[in-house]
């Protein structure tokens, strides 16, 4: 039977945040706390294969407590198991951090059932990087394959999965080994409106709760600021650009004005040989 | 068939949180479903919490519970355009324990009573909406969700789905409400350093006022406004019947600009800014419009079963004593086996001779009274102004001239007779 880990993320809705003007830091507090709303694809992509050949999906984030609450949403989407690992040693972990804890827990949750597929949302809304996937990948020592937008077929028995990987200009088919881990786009599937079950299953669902001390061959240098390399020297609200002019009229009008612009000002295209 | 339940709660305001605790408590599998995002994401009230039917539900919720201010001065305003007469109850007995009442924010609240459901085992589920209830051979069954598989089963549906509980109206309880049965209240919450608010309203840290408005903040329409303080924040808000509004073609967020700039309300908000726009029909109709509120498998609570008392402004706390005897009732029935509505009928005596049904009878005819004899709120509040005005400008008449004055400002004799039968009436009407 398969076993499909999702990788989940409890983010603050960006679209409602606030930043600091005085710390350029996002106020937290601002924005309710949801699902990394690519991690859903991701879950809904593990219970879609699991549907489709049978087994397991468990769900597993690392965050303070109340990630419980994202994890219950997993639940929602039809993920079987949630495994939050949470512990003050995590706090102020960067991606590579983040990405060997969650490696930790994924290693643990194999000892009792093998994982066979690892599967996460592009990046997080949050920090928008994309970067613990690979990174998770890079520590199992499988192959990762990112901007999945679809999943063609996932064979145990033989061991290999075949996904499309999306590109700007089209689609690359990719036949990989078992395990491997896939980081999907949001195009890859639509989260639908969860069943009453599942919300029943949810509303009473408790997941695993594991603290560093619960996970093995732990380096505790590698976690949380300690195991961050990573430093933000400055964090800033874009200011929105002024000025510019806006073309009006139907296409075939906007594309002459936009090239009389162009020709117009043509030294601005023009490239300077190197003396 | 998904798993049955012993009473399922539609919805988790004030009324199906303190039914739903009361149930889990006891000892009932209970279900509770909200359709908002989270309990209280689409609850709105002016904001008075009342200590002692919320106590009687959790004794001591004001040491954890998210409130703003204990409220400790209770102001009525009786408005014109360039004046207000004023009286107050300002009493520091109520700032300390066991307190009266307090201001929340219903967002913060709600979250935080549903987790006390929870905690005692009720099953909370959310964005999710109830379409109808199942009735299988006459009896409440068990609820149709819009979610796929949304069929949930019961022994009892407690209906506490606010208002316009459309699930008691497709029972036929009650009829779709007319709109001099329901006040449209639009309120705003706005921001406000803690500092100026205590200048302001003149309190100390830790204490809370509420000013009720009557006469021209609803431009005498019958109806109420109000301006409570909370912890960094104030609310603002009117609510007149809904028949008011459409006589006098008032848009509901017109007339909360109106009270926002009046000369008596503008001072107290000045620098404040909005943080949110809230707005919700309150059932006004009182007893008379009252549906039926027990059927064979389910009953009826909170706003859903018009439980109002607009004179004294009190919603919520008859809401969590409706939630509360009707979990009372549910447990009763479980304990006999019997769901009928012979037996759940107990909800609606227990309800009736209690504080509930005694305000609710006493106060059954305001409402309408009030809005069938507008001089009340058009005519006697300007002649109150205009009267204090008369007797407390000095201006070297008597004060016997001035009393004369006042007199001859009632009007002629007649209409002296006319405002000491409405006085009587209004009396009878409370008394």
């Amino acid at each position: 039977m398969l076993h499909i880990v999702a990788c989940i993320k409890q983010v603050p809705d960006t679209k409602i945040i606030k930043m600091n003007p005085k710390t350029n830091t996002m106020d937290r507090r601002t924005a309710p706390a949801i699902l990394n709303p690519y991690d859903a694809h991701a879950v809904e992509e593990a219970v879609r294969i699991r549907n489709r050949y049978g087994g397991t999906v468990s769900v597993v984030t690392m965050g303070p407590p109340p990630a419980v609450k994202a994890i219950k949403k997993c639940i929602e989407i039809g993920a079987d198991e949630g495994y939050l690992i949470t512990d003050r040693r995590f706090a102020g972990a960067d991606t590579l951090a983040t990405s060997y804890a969650v490696t930790k827990a994924i290693e643990k949750i194999s000892k009792t059932n093998p994982v066979d597929l690892i599967i996460c949302g592009k990046m997080s809304i949050d920090g928008d990087t994309g970067q613990v996937g690979p990174g998770i990948a890079r520590r199992l020592d499988i192959p990762p394959l990112t901007s999945v937008n679809k999943v063609v077929e996932v064979n145990q028995e033989q061991g290999y999965a075949i996904v499309h990987r999306k590109f700007e200009d089209g689609h690359e088919v990719v036949q990989s080994t078992l395990p491997c881990l896939l980081s999907v786009e949001k195009t890859i599937n639509e989260v639908p409106y969860s069943s009453f079950p599942n919300m029943l299953k949810a509303a009473k669902y408790e997941p695993h709760i594991w603290s560093v001390d619960d996970l093995e061959n732990v380096d505790i240098k590698q976690l949380g600021l300690k195991g961050s390399p990573t430093i933000v020297s400055k964090v800033w609200t874009p200011s929105k650009p002024e000025g510019g002019t806006l073309l009006e009229g139907d296409a075939k009008e906007q594309v002459e004005q936009l090239l009389s612009i162009i020709l117009e000002k043509k030294e601005l295209f023009t490239v300077k040989e190197e003396s | 068939m998904s798993e049955k339940f012993d009473a399922i709660v539609v919805g988790a305001g004030p009324a199906g949180i303190s039914c739903a605790h009361d149930l889990a408590k006891g000892g009932a599998n209970v279900l509770l479903i909200e359709r908002g995002e989270y309990p209280g994401s689409k609850n709105v009230m002016g904001g008075v919490l009342y200590r002692k039917m919320m106590e009687d539900i959790i004794p001591e919720f004001y040491k954890e519970a998210p409130l703003e201010r204990p409220i400790v001065e209770q102001r009525f305003m009786m408005m014109e355009k360039e004046s207000a007469l004023t009286f107050s109850y300002k009493g520091l007995e109520w700032g300390k324990e066991p307190y009266n009442n307090f201001t929340v924010l219903r967002a913060k609240f709600d979250q935080w009573f549903a987790d006390k459901a929870v905690q005692q085992g009720a099953i909370l589920i959310n964005e999710t909406v109830v379409l109808e209830c199942i009735v299988e051979d006459g009896k409440v069954v068990g609820v149709r969700t819009d979610r796929p598989d949304g069929e949930v089963y019961a022994d009892v549906v407690v209906l506490a789905d606010g208002v316009n509980s459309l699930l008691a109206q497709s029972l036929g309880f009650h009829k779709e409400y007319k709109p001099n049965e329901v006040a449209l209240a639009t309120m705003e919450v706005l921001k406000l350093d803690k500092k100026v608010i205590e200048d302001r309203f003149n309190l100390e840290e830790n204490q809370g006022c509420t000013i009720e408005l009557f006469g021209d903040a609803t431009k005498g329409i019958v109806g109420t406004g109000f301006l409570y303080t909370n912890k960094d924040t104030l609310s603002l808000g009117v609510g007149t019947l809904l028949s008011g509004l459409i006589k006098h073609k008032i848009k509901p967020y017109e007339l909360l600009e109106y009270v926002k700039n009046h000369p008596m309300i503008r001072p107290y908000i000045q620098g404040s800014e909005p943080q949110e726009y809230l707005a919700h029909l309150i059932p006004e109709g009182g007893y008379n419009s009252m549906g039926k509120i027990v059927g064979d498998g389910v009953i009826v609570i909170g706003d859903a079963s018009q439980l109002v008392n607009a004179i004294h402004r009190e919603g919520s706390n008859l809401a969590m004593t409706s939630g509360r005897l009707a979990a009372e009732t549910v447990l009763l029935a479980k304990e006999a086996g019997d769901f009928s509505e012979r037996r759940l009928d107990h909800y609606r005596v227990k309800l009736l001779d209690g504080f509930v049904g005694q305000d609710m009878k006493k106060y059954k005819d305001s409402t309408h009274h009030f809005e069938k004899f507008p001089q009340y709120f058009e005519q006697y509040i300007p002649m109150i102004n205009r009267a204090a005005s008369q007797m407390f400008t000095v201006d070297g008449s008597s004060k016997w001239e001035k009393q004369k004055k006042i007199m001859k400002d009632l009007g002629s004799t007649k209409e002296k007779m006319k405002l000491a039968r409405d006085i009587y009436r209004a009396w009878k009407v409370v008394k």
